[in-house]
C-alpha cells in the first residue's frame, strides 16, 4: 500500500491540469488495489480480457464487435468520422448522432445506427455506451461493460472545451485505451482564445497589407472550430470544397455553423482575397491555392509547436491549435479514469508508456493503425495523400491512400499488432 | 533582446525575399548601433565564444524543466534542436527583461572568468526572465549554435538600402576578422573606407553549376549553345582542395579559407612564398596536398584540417601547395575590375618571379578549339584528380558571390552504386522527428557491410514514405539509431572513393548522397564491396 500511495502522490504532483470535471459514473474500488491485473479480479483473469487487440482492430469477443476496425468486419463501433478510425466496408456501424451525416458523406451508403451520449446499447450481453471525447463534433469515447468489468476506448480526444464539440468527460474504468498523439512534454497548448486572437490579428494585418489570408486545417473538426472563432467583422469566410462538403453534412445534422461561401470557378478572386480562405492540408502549394496570390498562408496544427515541423510545411504562420490532448491533458485524462491499466494506441507510445510507468501507472504500448492517415497524426501529409476536391459520391477515398499503398505490404506484415510491455518493443 | 527575438521570429514567418529584406531594414532602423553590429556579427557567422559547455547547459536545463533526464533526451530527438528543446520544456515565466542584445552578448562573454556556481546562478536567473521565444534565441547564442535562414546577401541588401552604400562595398567591409566590440557601425558605413584592416580579404567570386543538379548532365552542344563562342572562354581544371585567398600586405601574410576562417598557421609550407611576394598582393587559389608534383585526393588533405598541432609526420605525409587561379590585388591596387585575361597576365608574372614554384603553382589553362573537344577533355577529370572543368569568360571582372553569367563549373558525372539501407536516425531542423539520416550497406559475401551515410537527395514525399517504412520495420533501437530491416535499395552517388583504415568497409566516399530510390531492385541485387573497391583504381 505504501508504494501505491507514493506513486499516486507522484502523479498528482505532475498534474498541471487543475480543473477536471466530476466523474460521471464513479465506480467503487476501481483504483487498483495493486498495479497489476491480479487481486480482486481473479475470476476475470481466468478468462480472455473483454477487449483485445487484433489485426483488424480492437475486438470484443464476448460482444462480437470491433471498435474502429481497419479491415472489414460485421459489427463496428466508430469513435469518430476521421478516416483512420472510420474505414469503409463494415456491414454494420454504430456511432454518435452527430457523426451521422459526415459518415454517410464520407462512406456512402452504410448501415448505420446512431445513439446519444450515455445511451446504452446491448450486444450479446455486453453493454456499450458513448461519452464525449471533445475531439471533433460527434466524437465519442466508447465505454464497454460486462459483468462489472469496464473498458473505455478513447478514440482521439482533447480536454479543452473548444466551444463546438461536446466537451470531454472522464469516464471511470478498469482499462483505458488511450491515444497519445502528442505524448511528449514539449507539446503544451495555450488556451485557444490566445491562438484565435493571433489568427484574427494576422487576418487583419493581411487585409491591411493587401494580402489574401489562407488558413489550413483538417476539414472535419479543425475547420469548424476555426470558423466559429473567426472575427467576422474582418470579412467573409470562404471555403475549399472538401471543407464546405463537411460543413454541409454537419448542417444537415442540425449543427449551427457560421455562414461560409464555397469557392467555385465562378468565385470573384478579389472578393475572396478580402475574406479568409479555409483550406485542407492537401491544397497547400496547389494551383487552387496559388491563384489567390499574394497571400499569407497559416497552418493550424499541434505540430506547429516545433519549429522544424513548421519549416517543413513552409507555412508563413504556424498556429499551435490541436484537437488532441497535450502532454498535461493526456496525463490528467488518464488519471481521471481511475484506471488500473492504460493501453496506448498511437502517438509517442513508447516514451509516454515509460513515463506513465515511472509515475505509477500500469501502461502498455499497443500497435494499431490509428493516426496513420489523419492530418494531426502525421508530421506531413504528402500531396495527393490527404484530402482532395470531392468527386461527388461522398467518398473521400483518397484519404486512405497511405494505407492502401502496396509499398509496405511486402515482407513483414505491418498490420501485425501485439500487446507489448511498455518500452520493451519497437513502435 | 526582445527586438532580436522578434526579428528571428519574423524572419522565420516568411519565405518571401522582399519581406525578409523589409524585416531586416525595420530592425536596423529600430535598434541602437551597437545592437546593429552585434546582429551583423551573428548573421555573418561571428558567434560569441561558448562559455558554458553544453553538458552543463543540458544538466541545468533538465533541472529547470523538472523532468527525468531520459525524457529530456527523448524530447530532444523529437524537436531536433537543443536550444528549442530547452526553451519548450521550461515552465512559462511571468518576468521579463529589457536588456539589449549587446548587453546579453557582453554578459555571455563575461562568463569566461566566472566559477561554475556563478555561471549556474546567472543562467538560471537569465532563463527565468525570458519568454519562450527569447529563451530559444538566447539558448542558441549561449550554446554557440546560432544560425539563421537568411543569406548574408539579404542582410547586405537591407544594410545597403538603409545606408545608401553599394552592396559590393558592404560585402567587402564585413569580410575578415572583426568583432562587434571593436568595429563600430560608423566605421562600417563611412563614405570612404579607412581600410585600417590589412588582413581583410575580398569576397570570393563563385562559379555557378552548368547542370541544375549533378544528376542532369549537359552535352557539350548544350553548353556551347548557352555560352557562345569557345574562343571567349578560358578553361581550367576544377581542383578539389580548399579554396583560399592569400594576402601579403604591410609585410604581413594572411591565408583565408572560403568559410572566412583565418588559416595562416595551418599552412606553414606556404609562408616562404607569400613572404617573398611583393607587398600589396592578393592571390585566389586552391590549397591541395601534393606528392612528387602530383595533387593528391582530398582525403589526404583532410587528415591535417582541424588538427591543432601539425606534427612533423603530417607535414611530411601531406605537404601542401597552392594552385593559383587569380590575382585580386597587385601593388596595393584592387584589380578585380580588370578582365580575366588582364588579371591572368599579372598572375603569370607574379608566379614566374617566385623562387618557390613547387609551392606557388598556377592553374594551367586547358587549350580547346570547340566545345566537343572540351567535352572529351572533361572525361579525363578523374584521372587528373580534378572535379571537372571551370569556365571563365575572358572579358569578365572578378565579381562578388555566386552568380550566373561569367564563371561556370562543369563537373563530372558522379560515381554511383546501389546500396541497401540498414540504419536510420532522426534528422534535425526541418527534418526533426523524421527518419532522414541513413546508413547504407553493400554485400560482402552474404553480409551487408555499411560503407556510407547520406542525408540528402530524396523529396519530402519520399522521405515520408521511407520514414513510414522505418517506423514499421525496425529490428533494434540503439539510442537514437534504429536498425532497419534490410529491404530498401537506393542509388548512392559520390564524387570520389578512397581507402580508409577508419571504416569497417575499408573505404571512404567523398560527398555521398542519394541519387534515387530503386523501387525496382530487390536487396539481393544491390552492389558488392568488391565492385566498390574496383573503383579505387589501384
Amino acid at each position: 500500500m505504501q508504494m501505491i500511495r507514493k506513486a499516486e502522490d507522484k502523479k498528482s504532483a505532475h498534474l498541471k491540469f487543475a480543473h477536471l470535471r466530476i466523474f460521471l459514473f464513479p465506480l467503487q474500488g476501481v483504483r487498483g488495489q495493486t498495479n497489476s491485473l491480479s487481486v480482486g479480479y481473479v475470476n476475470i483473469m481466468a478468462k480472455k480480457p473483454l477487449l483485445e487487440f487484433t489485426d483488424r482492430g480492437i475486438y470484443c469477443a464476448r460482444g462480437k464487435f470491433y471498435i474502429d476496425p481497419w479491415k472489414p468486419v460485421t459489427d463496428a463501433v466508430i469513435t469518430h468520422a476521421h478516416a483512420d478510425h472510420a474505414y469503409p466496408g463494415h456491414r454494420h456501424y454504430l456511432a454518435h448522432h452527430l457523426s451521422k451525416e459526415v459518415l454517410l458523406y464520407r462512406l456512402g451508403e452504410i448501415q448505420l445506427q446512431t445513439v446519444e451520449y450515455g445511451e446504452t446499447v446491448l450486444k450479446n450481453g455486453v453493454s456499450i455506451s458513448l461519452y464525449p471525447a471533445g475531439h471533433v463534433i460527434g466524437s465519442a469515447q466508447v465505454r464497454v461493460e460486462y459483468q462489472g468489468e469496464v473498458w473505455v476506448v478513447s478514440g482521439d480526444y482533447k480536454v479543452e472545451d473548444d466551444g463546438i464539440s461536446t466537451p470531454f468527460e472522464p469516464v471511470r474504468c478498469h482499462h483505458f485505451i488511450s491515444e497519445c498523439t502528442f505524448g511528449m512534454p514539449v507539446y503544451t497548448w495555450k488556451p485557444q482564445m490566445q491562438i484565435f486572437d493571433d489568427i484574427n490579428n494576422w487576418w487583419r494585418d493581411n487585409l491591411h497589407n493587401n494580402r489574401a489570408t489562407v488558413l489550413v486545417g483538417y476539414s472535419l473538426g479543425k475547420a469548424q472550430r476555426i470558423l466559429q472563432n473567426l472575427d467576422l467583422f474582418n470579412g467573409k469566410v470562404y471555403t475549399h470544397g472538401v471543407i464546405e462538403n463537411t460543413n454541409e453534412a454537419l448542417r444537415r445534422n442540425g449543427v449551427l455553423l457560421n455562414p461560409t461561401e464555397r469557392i467555385t470557378p465562378d468565385s470573384v478572386k478579389e472578393d475572396v482575397r478580402k475574406g479568409i480562405i479555409l483550406a485542407p492540408p492537401s491544397s497547400v502549394g496547389t494551383p487552387w491555392m496559388r491563384r489567390f496570390q499574394p497571400y499569407s498562408f497559416g497552418y493550424c496544427s499541434g505540430w506547429m509547436a516545433i519549429r522544424g515541423a513548421k519549416r517543413r510545411r513552409a507555412a508563413d504562420r504556424g498556429f499551435v491549435l490541436s484537437d488532441h490532448a497535450d502532454w498535461n491533458g493526456l496525463i490528467s485524462a488518464i488519471d481521471a479514469t481511475g484506471c488500473e491499466s492504460v493501453y496506448l494506441t498511437h502517438g509517442y507510445t513508447a516514451t509516454f508508456a515509460r513515463y506513465l510507468n515511472e509515475i505509477g501507472f500500469d501502461a502498455h504500448e499497443v500497435h494499431t493503425l490509428y493516426g496513420v492517415d489523419e492530418e494531426e497524426a502525421s508530421p506531413q501529409p504528402s500531396p495527393g495523400e490527404g484530402e482532395q476536391e470531392n468527386t461527388g459520391n461522398g467518398n473521400d477515398k483518397n484519404e486512405s491512400k497511405v494505407l492502401s499503398s502496396d509499398s509496405y505490404r511486402n515482407g513483414e506484415d505491418p498490420m501485425a499488432i501485439g500487446l507489448d510491455e511498455a518500452g520493451g518493443s519497437v513502435s | 533582446m526582445k527586438a532580436f527575438a522578434q526579428l528571428f521570429l519574423s524572419l522565420d514567418e516568411t519565405n518571401k525575399t522582399n519581406e525578409k529584406v523589409r524585416i531586416l531594414k525595420d530592425y536596423f532602423n529600430a535598434v541602437p548601433d551597437t545592437d546593429k553590429m552585434n546582429m551583423l556579427a551573428l548573421f555573418t557567422g561571428r558567434k560569441p565564444k561558448r562559455q558554458i559547455n553544453s553538458t552543463l547547459v543540458r544538466t541545468w536545463a533538465i533541472e529547470a524543466s523538472n523532468i527525468p533526464a531520459w525524457l529530456f533526451e527523448e524530447s530532444y530527438h523529437v524537436v531536433g534542436d537543443l536550444a528549442e528543446t530547452m526553451a519548450l520544456l521550461m515552465p512559462e515565466t511571468a518576468n521579463s527583461s529589457n536588456k539589449t542584445l549587446t548587453e546579453w552578448i557582453a554578459e555571455i562573454n563575461a562568463l569566461a572568468d566566472k566559477t561554475e556556481a556563478e555561471k549556474k546562478l546567472w543562467l538560471m536567473e537569465s532563463w527565468a526572465m525570458l519568454d519562450s521565444q527569447e529563451r530559444f534565441v538566447f539558448n542558441k547564442l549561449l550554446t554557440g549554435s546560432f544560425r539563421v535562414g537568411v543569406s548574408q546577401n539579404l542582410v547586405i541588401k537591407a544594410l545597403a538600402d538603409v545606408t545608401g552604400l553599394e552592396a559590393t562595398v558592404l560585402t567587402h567591409r564585413v569580410m575578415g576578422s572583426w568583432m562587434p566590440e571593436t568595429y563600430t557601425y560608423s566605421q562600417l558605413v563611412e563614405e570612404q573606407d579607412a581600410d585600417l584592416n590589412i588582413s581583410r580579404p575580398y569576397p570570393f567570386f563563385l562559379a555557378y553549376p552548368i547542370q541544375e543538379t549533378s544528376e542532369k548532365q549537359k552535352a557539350p552542344a548544350e553548353v556551347g549553345a548557352a555560352l557562345g563562342a569557345a574562343a571567349d572562354w578560358q578553361a581550367e581544371w576544377k581542383w578539389d582542395g580548399i579554396r583560399a585567398q592569400l594576402i601579403k600586405r604591410g609585410g604581413e601574410i594572411f591565408i583565408w579559407s572560403r568559410g572566412e576562417d583565418l588559416a595562416t598557421e595551418k599552412f606553414p609550407e606556404l609562408h616562404p612564398f607569400l613572404n617573398a611576394l611583393p607587398d600589396g598582393a592578393v592571390i585566389d587559389g586552391e590549397i591541395l596536398s601534393f606528392q612528387n608534383g602530383q595533387p593528391m585526393p582530398f582525403n589526404v588533405l583532410q587528415t591535417r584540417i582541424g588538427r591543432k598541432n601539425l606534427s612533423k609526420k603530417i607535414l611530411e605525409e601531406s605537404p601542401v601547395a597552392v594552385i593559383a587561379y587569380d590575382c585580386l590585388e597587385y601593388k596595393g591596387e584592387d584589380i578585380r575590375y580588370k578582365t580575366q585575361t588582364e588579371r591572368r597576365v599579372i598572375l603569370e608574372q607574379l608566379q614566374a618571379a617566385t623562387p618557390y614554384s613547387e609551392v606557388f603553382r598556377i592553374s594551367a589553362l586547358i587549350k580547346f578549339d570547340n566545345w566537343d573537344e572540351l567535352g572529351s577533355i572533361r572525361e579525363q577529370s578523374r584521372a587528373m584528380i580534378a572535379e571537372g572543368i571551370m569556365l571563365k569568360r575572358k572579358s569578365a571582372a572578378y565579381q562578388v558571390g555566386r552568380r550566373r553569367g561569367d564563371w561556370w563549373k562543369w563537373k563530372i558525372d558522379p560515381l554511383s552504386v546501389d546500396a541497401v539501407m540498414i540504419y536510420a536516425q532522426k534528422g534535425h531542423g526541418r527534418r526533426a522527428d523524421l527518419y532522414t539520416d541513413y546508413t547504407f550497406a553493400v554485400w560482402d559475401g552474404d553480409k551487408l557491410v555499411p560503407f556510407a551515410k547520406a542525408y540528402s537527395g530524396l523529396t519530402d514525399a519520399e522521405i515520408n514514405k521511407v520514414d513510414y517504412f522505418i517506423k514499421r520495420n525496425t529490428i533494434e533501437k540503439f539510442g537514437p539509431v534504429r536498425t532497419v530491416k534490410p529491404e530498401l535499395v537506393f542509388e548512392i552517388g559520390f564524387e570520389g572513393i578512397n581507402k580508409s583504415s577508419r571504416h569497417k568497409s575499408g573505404i571512404a566516399l567523398r560527398f555521398p548522397r542519394i541519387l534515387r530510390w530503386r523501387h525496382d531492385k530487390p536487396k539481393e541485387e544491390a552492389d558488392t564491396l568488391e565492385s566498390l573497391k574496383a573503383l579505387l583504381g589501384e
